[in-house]
C-alpha cells in the first residue's frame, strides 16, 4: 500500500455502525458488564446494517475516520431478512474501491453478532482497533474534532 | 443421385459412381515454407482421392487454404477448399472462389469456422456476413446462375463441387437431420461428418438421413480420427464440444499399455471403417488423422480401401 | 436499455489528471438502471476520487450532478450556467450521452466515466445481458422471438454450429446457445416445422456497416 499517513492520532478514530437489534444492544451489555473497549469508538445506532450503503463508508473515510466497521446479526437472524449480508456485500464493494484507490482495504470490515454478545462486542471492537493501530492512522488529513464527528 | 457432374472433379466423379471415396486432411503450416505442405500431401497421395485443406482451423492464423491448396495440386494432388465465413465476408469470400477457380480448384467446404477466441487472436473481430448454408448458396449460385451475388455476370463461372459439415452428435438433438436436410436444400452436394466414435448413434442418424432421401441428394463421408491415446480420448469425450466418445472406447484403450495404444486407436478406426463401410448411404470416408498423416496409408489398405481407383479425365 | 460498466477508477484517474475541477455528470436513464452511472454511482465515485486525492494532497475538486438525460439537448442546458465553474466533465452516461453533452459545449472537456457494453435486460439481481445489436432489420419473426445477431457469438442465421452442447455456447458453460433456444421456443410454440425454412443472406447495409444511422420522421419534425 502506498498510504502515507500523517502524523498520528494516538487512538484509531474508528466509526462503528450497529444495528440496533443486535450490536448496539450488545454494546449496551458490554457497557454493564463493564467490559472495556477502545474510547475513540463512534458508535452509530441504524435500524439495520442493511441501510448502511457504500457512500456512508466512504463519507466516514473522507471526514477523517480511520477505520469503518459494521456490526450487524449473526446470518440468517436478521431482523429484516437479508439487510446484513447485503451490509456485507457492500463492505466488498468498499474493500474493493479501496483497493483501486490505493487505501488498505482492512480499513472496513463487517462483524456479525446477537445481542446477547457483549464480551463479542468488546472482543471485534478491539480486535478493529489494534488492526487499524497496525495500519497507522488514515492519510486523509484530518479535520478539527467537532467537524469529523459530523 | 444426379449424374452429372458439375465440375472436373475426381472426388465428385468417385462419388458420382458409387465407388466409396476417401478424402483426408492437411493442415498448413504456421509459416511460410511449402514444404510442409507438399511433404504431407505426398505422404497421402496414392492413397486418397481428394485433401481437405483446413482454413486457419481453431482461428490459429497458418498458411492460407488457398495458397496451400495450389501446392497441393501442384503435387498431382486434388485439394478440397475449406472455407470458413469468420474471417471474410462476401467481397473476400466470392473473390477467393474465383481465385480458387481460376487455379481449377474443384471441390469446396464450407464451414462457418471456431470462435477466434480460441485462436491467436483472440482480441480480433469475427466476420459473419454469410453463414455456413448462405456459403454454400453463394458458391451454387456463382456456378449455376454464373452471377455474382451483386447480380453482374462472372466471365468463367468457377466449377465447383460443394460440400458442407454436419456433427451427428451435436446439441439440440432434434434437429441433426433437419439441419442436414437445410444444408443440402442449400445446395451442398456432399457432407462430411464430425468424427465419429459412437458408431450406435452415427447409424441411427445415418438411417434417418436415408428415410428422408437425403442420400438420394447428397454424398455422406463418414468423418474419422483416429486416437493417438486414451488421453486423447479422454480429452475429445470431455473438452471438444459436439464430440460423442463412448465410454467402451476409452475402456479398450486403457486396457492396453502405453505404447501400444496408438495402434489400437489405428485398429478401432479401421474396424470402424470396415462397419461403417456396409452401412446404406455412407458414400465415403474423411480420414482426419491430425499430425498423423503418415498413418492414413495403413488405415486406408487395412479398411479394404486400396487401391484407389482411376478416373478417366 | 443501454447497459453500460463503471470503468476502472485506475484508468479514470489517469484520464482526469490533468484537471482540477471536475464535475461528474450522471444520467437518470439507463445507466441508473444498471447502477453504473446514476446519482448513486456518481456520490460513490466523487467520494473515492475525492479521498484518493486528499490522500495525496492534491487539490481536485470534483462536482456532482446528474440529469435527467444526457441524450436530450433541453436536460443538457443545466450545464449551462455552470459550464465554467469546471475544467472538465466525467460523464457516466453511456457513449451517446458522453458525445451529446461534449456536441453541446464544444469547449468542454468531456471524459467517459463508463463503458458502454450493449442493448440488454436487467436478467438478475446485478446481472445484465445482451438482446439486441440494433441491426436495423429485425428478424425476431422467423427465430422465435430469440434474437441470433446479438446471442450467437457467430451470429448465425442458420444455426446452430456444431460447438453448441447441452445448451452451451462453444465459448463456454456461461453462454447459452441462442439456437438451442430458438429450438426450444419452436417445439414450445408448435412450429419446429420453421426451422427447415433457411434464412436468407442478410442485408446488413442496415447494420452498422451502412455508416452511422439516422431516422427521419416527417410527420413529427416541426
Amino acid at each position: 500500500m502506498t498510504e502515507n499517513p500523517a502524523p498520528g492520532t494516538p487512538e484509531p478514530r474508528i466509526v462503528a455502525f450497529c444495528c440496533k437489534y443486535c450490536a448496539y444492544a450488545a454494546a449496551d451489555l458490554a457497557g454493564s458488564m463493564r467490559l472495556s473497549y477502545p474510547a475513540d469508538l463512534k458508535i452509530i445506532q441504524v435500524p439495520c446494517t442493511g441501510r448502511i450503503d457504500v457512500i456512508h463508508m466512504l463519507k466516514a473515510l473522507e471526514e477523517g475516520a480511520d477505520g469503518v466497521m459494521l456490526a450487524g446479526c449473526l446470518e440468517g437472524e436478521c431482523h429484516f431478512l437479508a439487510g446484513n449480508l447485503k451490509a456485507k456485500a457492500r463492505v466488498g464493494q468498499v474493500k474493493k474501491i479501496l483497493t483501486e484507490i490505493k487505501m488498505d482495504p482492512g480499513r472496513v470490515e463487517m462483524f456479525n453478532l446477537s445481542s446477547a454478545m457483549g464480551a463479542r462486542f468488546a472482543e471485534i471492537a478491539t480486535e478493529m482497533a489494534e488492526r487499524i493501530r497496525g495500519l497507522g492512522p488514515s492519510p486523509v488529513p484530518k479535520k478539527p474534532k467537532k467537524a469529523a464527528a459530523a | 443421385m444426379n449424374e452429372t457432374v458439375t465440375s472436373q472433379s475426381r472426388l465428385e466423379r468417385i462419388l458420382t459412381s458409387g465407388r466409396l471415396a476417401v478424402t483426408s486432411e492437411c493442415g498448413p503450416p504456421r509459416g511460410s515454407d511449402p514444404s510442409a505442405v507438399r511433404e504431407k500431401g505426398r505422404l497421402i497421395k496414392d492413397h486418397v482421392d481428394a485433401v481437405n485443406v483446413t482454413d486457419n482451423q481453431t482461428a490459429m492464423t497458418r498458411m492460407c487454404s488457398l495458397a496451400a491448396c495450389i501446392h497441393l495440386k501442384q503435387e498431382g494432388i486434388e485439394p478440397v477448399l475449406q472455407m470458413v465465413t469468420r474471417d471474410r465476408n462476401r467481397v473476400a469470400l466470392q473473390s477467393d472462389i474465383l481465385g480458387a477457380a481460376s487455379f481449377d480448384i474443384p471441390n469446396m467446404l464450407c464451414l462457418s469456422g471456431d470462435h477466434q477466441s480460441f485462436g491467436d487472436c483472440a482480441q480480433g473481430q469475427n466476420v459473419h456476413d454469410l453463414d455456413s448454408m448462405q456459403l454454400v448458396q453463394t458458391a451454387c449460385h456463382m456456378r449455376d446462375q454464373g452471377k455474382f451475388l451483386g447480380g453482374a455476370d462472372i466471365k468463367r463461372p468457377p466449377a465447383l463441387f460443394v460440400g458442407a459439415a454436419a456433427n451427428p452428435f451435436a446439441d439440440p438433438f432434434e434437429i441433426r437431420i433437419p439441419r442436414l436436410a437445410k444444408k443440402i436444400a442449400c445446395g451442398a452436394q456432399f457432407i462430411q461428418t464430425q468424427c465419429i466414435y459412437n458408431i450406435d448413434k452415427f447409424k441411427a442418424w445415418m438411417h434417418r438421413a436415408v428415410d428422408r432421401g437425403l442420400t438420394e441428394r447428397a454424398f455422406i463421408m463418414a468423418g474419422m480420427t483416429p486416437m493417438k491415446s486414451v488421453g486423447m480420448a479422454k480429452y475429445m469425450k470431455t473438452k471438444v464440444p459436439g464430440m460423442d466418445v463412448p465410454d467402451a472406447i476409452i475402456k479398450r484403450l486403457s486396457g492396453v499399455e502405453k505404447k501400444k495404444q496408438a495402434q489400437e486407436g489405428i485398429d478401432i478406426c479401421v474396424e470402424h471403417i470396415l462397419e461403417l463401410s456396409e452401412v446404406p448411404g455412407v458414400a465415403g470416408f474423411h480420414i482426419m488423422a491430425i499430425e498423423w498423416e503418415e498413418k492414413v496409408p495403413e488405415i486406408v489398405e487395412r479398411a479394404k480401401l486400396f487401391p484407389r481407383p482411376a478416373i478417366d479425365e | 436499455m443501454i447497459i453500460a460498466r463503471k470503468k476502472p477508477i485506475e484508468e479514470i484517474l489517469s484520464d482526469i489528471a490533468p484537471y482540477d475541477r471536475i464535475l461528474i455528470l450522471g444520467c437518470n436513464e439507463c445507466v441508473t438502471v444498471c447502477e453504473a452511472g446514476g446519482k448513486k454511482e456518481v456520490e460513490v465515485l466523487a467520494s473515492a476520487l475525492s479521498l484518493y486525492h486528499l490522500n495525496r494532497r492534491d487539490k481536485k475538486t470534483f462536482g456532482e450532478m446528474t440529469l435527467e438525460r444526457q441524450c436530450d439537448r433541453e436536460y443538457l442546458e443545466e450545464i449551462r450556467p455552470v459550464q465554467d465553474d469546471w475544467d472538465a466533465v466525467l460523464s457516466l452516461a453511456c457513449g451517446v450521452g458522453v458525445q451529446f453533452t461534449a456536441e453541446t459545449f464544444p469547449k468542454l472537456p468531456l471524459l467517459p466515466g463508463v463503458d458502454t457494453i450493449c442493448l440488454g435486460a436487467n436478467e438478475d439481481r446485478g446481472l445484465w445481458t445482451e438482446r439486441c445489436q440494433a441491426c436495423g432489420s429485425c428478424v425476431l419473426a422467423k427465430t422465435a422471438g430469440i434474437c441470433p445477431v446479438s446471442r450467437c457469438a457467430k451470429r448465425l442465421l442458420n444455426g446452430p454450429c456444431g460447438g453448441s452442447a447441452n445448451g452451451k455456447c462453444e465459448l463456454g458453460a456461461d453462454t447459452n446457445c441462442a439456437w438451442q433456444l430458438i429450438v426450444d421456443r419452436l417445439k414450445a410454440l408448435d412450429r419446429m416445422a420453421d426451422y427447415e425454412t433457411v434464412a436468407p443472406i442478410k442485408d446488413w447495409s442496415t447494420d452498422r456497416a451502412g455508416g452511422p444511422r439516422t431516422v427521419t420522421r416527417e410527420g413529427i419534425q416541426i
